[in-house]
């Protein structure tokens, strides 16, 4: 048992904590806000340069072969920076589906791409009616000569603003909540049919509303074989919220250290105000909770590796309950301890609790993990 | 990065189960799984089989009859006494009074002391609070005047745990008024059979005498008995708050709670219906349990992390230990009572210390959890209470 990182995964964390720090000022970030995708294109193929874009791909797809620690320690700096470019769905989400889901011809037509940044890949999957359920697909992929013919609506598909493809999940059968009949497509951005309207979201990201109007698309372009696609979806949904707990943490630990700093340096009654007991102690409650997710954060990682699904998604929902409680009650204080400026638009702090917010309803809620948690028996069997 | 225990740390575990499953008194196993109190008796055999085996002090040097398990083990080995579930060796002894000997004593007073501390021939008892100092605790008054090779002790110690089983206190005692309160500060070795020195109970909620006030009217210690030097006791005692801290979150012992509460569940009906089959129990239990599990992976960061630090330093991580895990053990303590209802407020104390000769009126079970539950709201206030704990992580861990 060790928590120590090895020498490649410590020269990760640094290299990308100093880009961070260089490049993802909250000034830089304002700028970065303001180009048309709401992101940094250059950041981006600067990623592409630190092999980060390919980092959970194998060599032969132009990827370094990295795991979810890589992951995680990429993520956690992207937490403490804000970070708005579309990693998460480009490489997490639809890398993930295409690596793990797709065959080789895919792999090797997307990964490389993926890889070195020309290619920006969204996952259209959750839909107006499904809230929580990765089952509930309404959308309908039907057969069509030597293809598909995809309709339907996806309400909610991060960074689809910026796709160049999305990945689009449709039923090929059964009810609309069935676990068997679910497909996955590649679907190209301008392919006739596809209608985007993009949108801002609440922590500052863009998202798009995809409606698909017969789509067609061919047989080559399903990922894995059509009808059983929801074991990988729930497998790649397990490490999207790996990698955001590790990215909770990172936006966690850093609002914890600027309300630290607050608390040393704003002066009232004459007095720093963190030598009020009343706010170390919050300060101390803050720390606890902080670790106690910084601890789940790993958990989530050792456990997405896990080969029983089962397991894997029991662990994930234990520590996605604690990012998400720990993650409401940081930001919610941080703001708190802050007080005025807490609340402005011009300061940091808000903004983290925003993104922090923003992650809760992402996969599941709180209560969605803790019903499936009990559901599956907890963590601790009966006995004795 | 790894989680998991290496096959040599596995089979160091089986082999511990192994020796508690052969080893622990049946006796003492059936009160500790249904939470009955453990007596004197009981505690010393325990302690005296632990110690024939080499496993009494698992964290004192080999020479002083300690173990090389290094940090991971004596975690596991922790664990799995709690899980067992064994009576813990006697911690006054085993993590207090041994750890400043050996750090502090004399020769003599180790070769006197530490062996006899070990197998539970001396019983130590802690002589700190006072009734004007508390959570304040350098504020103590208890005087020890020096007269020829003897200290004179006058004053009063209070809250002291199981002082009635004790042959030996060690006391903090005022040896000065001069410059800060801390630095007149002394720490001493008291036999409790010396004249002048008496003990009276004080009955706690659940109904046991676990805590005394302690008289000293011109008790006459031997100088010799001053462990380090006179006027230092204030750093000795807090020396040990950056010692064993891995233990005090006993998360073996909530664990433990869990599964006896899930398996009671079972069988406490709401209707038609097992308590342990509602969705509300479930995932309140469910609620416990991430956050238990969450506090493990910290304590098992707290422990890899031990080879990285200097020899006697303190993980800042530590320190949050105490805080949920005194949170945590009383959140399964509560569980357990919601479990028993109404049954676990039927007052049968001769159950509770299994000295019964009539069946219990409800479930056996039951008979102990309010117990449980009242004696270990405790949990939060001993060893310097979580609010004094969060005053400490402010000051020192975030610099406030």
């Amino acid at each position: 048992m060790d928590f120590d990182f090895s020498d490649e995964q410590r020269m990760l964390k640094e290299s990308i904590e100093q880009l961070i720090n260089d490049r993802y000022g909250f000034e830089q970030r304002k700028k970065y806000l303001k180009e048309p995708a709401g992101f940094s294109r250059e950041l981006w193929d600067q990623y592409a340069e630190m092999g980060l874009l390919g980092l959970p791909f194998e060599e032969r797809h132009g990827g370094v072969g990295g795991g979810p620690v890589e992951t995680m320690i990429v993520m956690e700096a992207f937490g403490r920076g804000l970070v708005l470019e579309p990693y998460l769905a480009t490489v997490v989400m639809c890398g993930g589906l295409v690596n793990l889901g797709g065959n080789e011809a895919q792999r090797n037509a997307i990964l490389p791409k993926i890889a070195d940044g020309s290619l920006m890949l969204a996952f259209a999957h959750s839909e107006a009616q499904s809230r929580y359920d990765l089952a509930d697909v309404a959308a309908l992929a039907k057969r069509d000569a030597d293809g598909w013919l995809l309709s339907g609506e996806k309400s909610f598909v991060a960074h689809g603003n910026c796709a160049d493809q999305f990945i689009v999940s449709a039923r090929i059968a059964g009810e609309r909540n069935a676990r068997d009949g679910i497909g996955l497509f590649l679907v190209n951005a301008k392919a006739p049919g596809v209608t985007r309207t993009s949108y801002e979201t609440q922590d500052a990201r863009r998202a798009a509303r995809l409606n698909l109007d017969g789509v067609k698309v061919n047989s080559n372009d399903a990922i894995g074989d059509p009808g059983k696609a929801l074991p990988l979806i729930e497998r790649i949904a397990d490490h999207t919220l790996a990698a955001v707990a590790a990215e909770a943490v990172g936006a966690m630990s850093a609002a914890h250290e600027a309300t630290l700093e607050y608390l040393r340096t704003r002066k009232q009654f004459g007095a720093a105000i963190g030598s009020f007991q009343v706010l170390q102690h919050r300060a101390v409650d803050i720390l606890v909770a902080l670790e106690q997710a910084r601890s789940m954060a790993f958990y989530a990682t050792m456990m997405a590796g896990e080969p029983d699904p089962a397991q894997r998604s029991k662990a994930i929902s234990a520590a996605t309950i604690q990012i998400r409680k720990s993650g409401r009650f940081i930001g919610q204080q941080v703001v708190q301890l802050h007080g005025g400026i807490g609340m402005t638009l011009e300061y940091k702090i808000g903004h983290y609790f925003k993104r922090l917010t923003s992650m809760e309803s992402l996969l599941g809620d709180t209560d969605h993990h803790l019903a499936a948690l009990a559901r599956a028996g907890g963590l601790i069997a009966a006995g004795a | 990065m790894d989680l998991r225990f290496t096959p040599e740390e596995n089979q160091f575990r089986e082999e511990v189960r192994a020796f508690f499953r052969t080893a622990l008194p049946a006796s003492i196993r059936k009160k500790m799984e249904l939470g009955q109190r453990i007596s004197k008796e009981d505690t010393v055999t325990w302690q005296r089989i632990l110690n024939a085996k080499g496993w009494a002090v698992p964290g004192w040097p080999v020479e002083w009859g300690g173990t090389d398990w290094g940090p991971v083990k004596t975690y596991i080995f922790r664990e799995e006494m709690q899980l067992a579930p064994a009576p813990d060796p006697l911690g006054f002894n085993v993590s207090m009074v041994g750890p400043v000997l050996i750090a502090f004593g004399s020769d003599a007073q180790k070769k006197h002391f530490l062996p006899k501390v070990a197998n539970l021939d001396y019983w130590f008892c802690q002589g700190f609070s006072e009734p004007g100092a508390g959570s304040d605790l350098a504020s103590l008054r208890t005087s020890a005047k020096r007269e020829g090779d003897h200290y004179i002790v006058n004053g009063q110690k209070i809250w002291t745990s199981r002082a009635q089983h004790a042959d030996w206190m060690f006391c903090l005692v005022r040896t000065s008024n001069e410059g800060k309160r801390q630095e007149g500060i002394s720490y001493l070795l008291i036999d409790v059979t010396t004249p002048g020195l008496t003990i009276r109970p004080i009955y706690t909620i659940d109904g046991e005498h676990h805590f005394n006030e302690v008289f000293f009217d011109n008790v006459r210690v031997p100088a010799e008995n001053l462990v380090g030097q006179e006027n230092k006791g204030w750093t000795y005692a807090k020396y040990l708050l950056g010692h064993e801290r891995v233990g005090i979150a006993r998360i073996g012992a909530s664990k433990y709670r869990l599964q006896r509460a899930k398996a009671l569940a079972q069988t406490v009906m709401i209707g038609d219906v097992p308590l342990g089959e509602t969705e509300r129990f479930r995932e309140k239990v469910a609620a416990v349990e991430v956050e238990l599990k969450a506090l493990e992976i910290t304590q098992m960061r707290v422990v890899a992390n031990a080879r990285h630090l200097a020899p006697g330093a303190a993980d800042p991580t530590s320190s949050i230990l105490k805080l949920k895990g005194t949170e945590l053990q009383q959140a399964t303590t509560e569980i357990l009572m919601e479990v028993a209802g109404p049954d676990a407020m039927i007052h049968e104390p001769e159950h509770l210390w299994a000295t019964a000769t009539t069946p219990s009126i409800g479930p056996e079970w039951t008979t102990t959890t309010a117990a449980d539950y009242f004696i270990t709201r405790a949990a939060s206030i001993y060893g310097g209470s979580n609010e004094i704990q969060k005053n400490v992580i402010a000051k020192r861990i975030l610099g406030l």
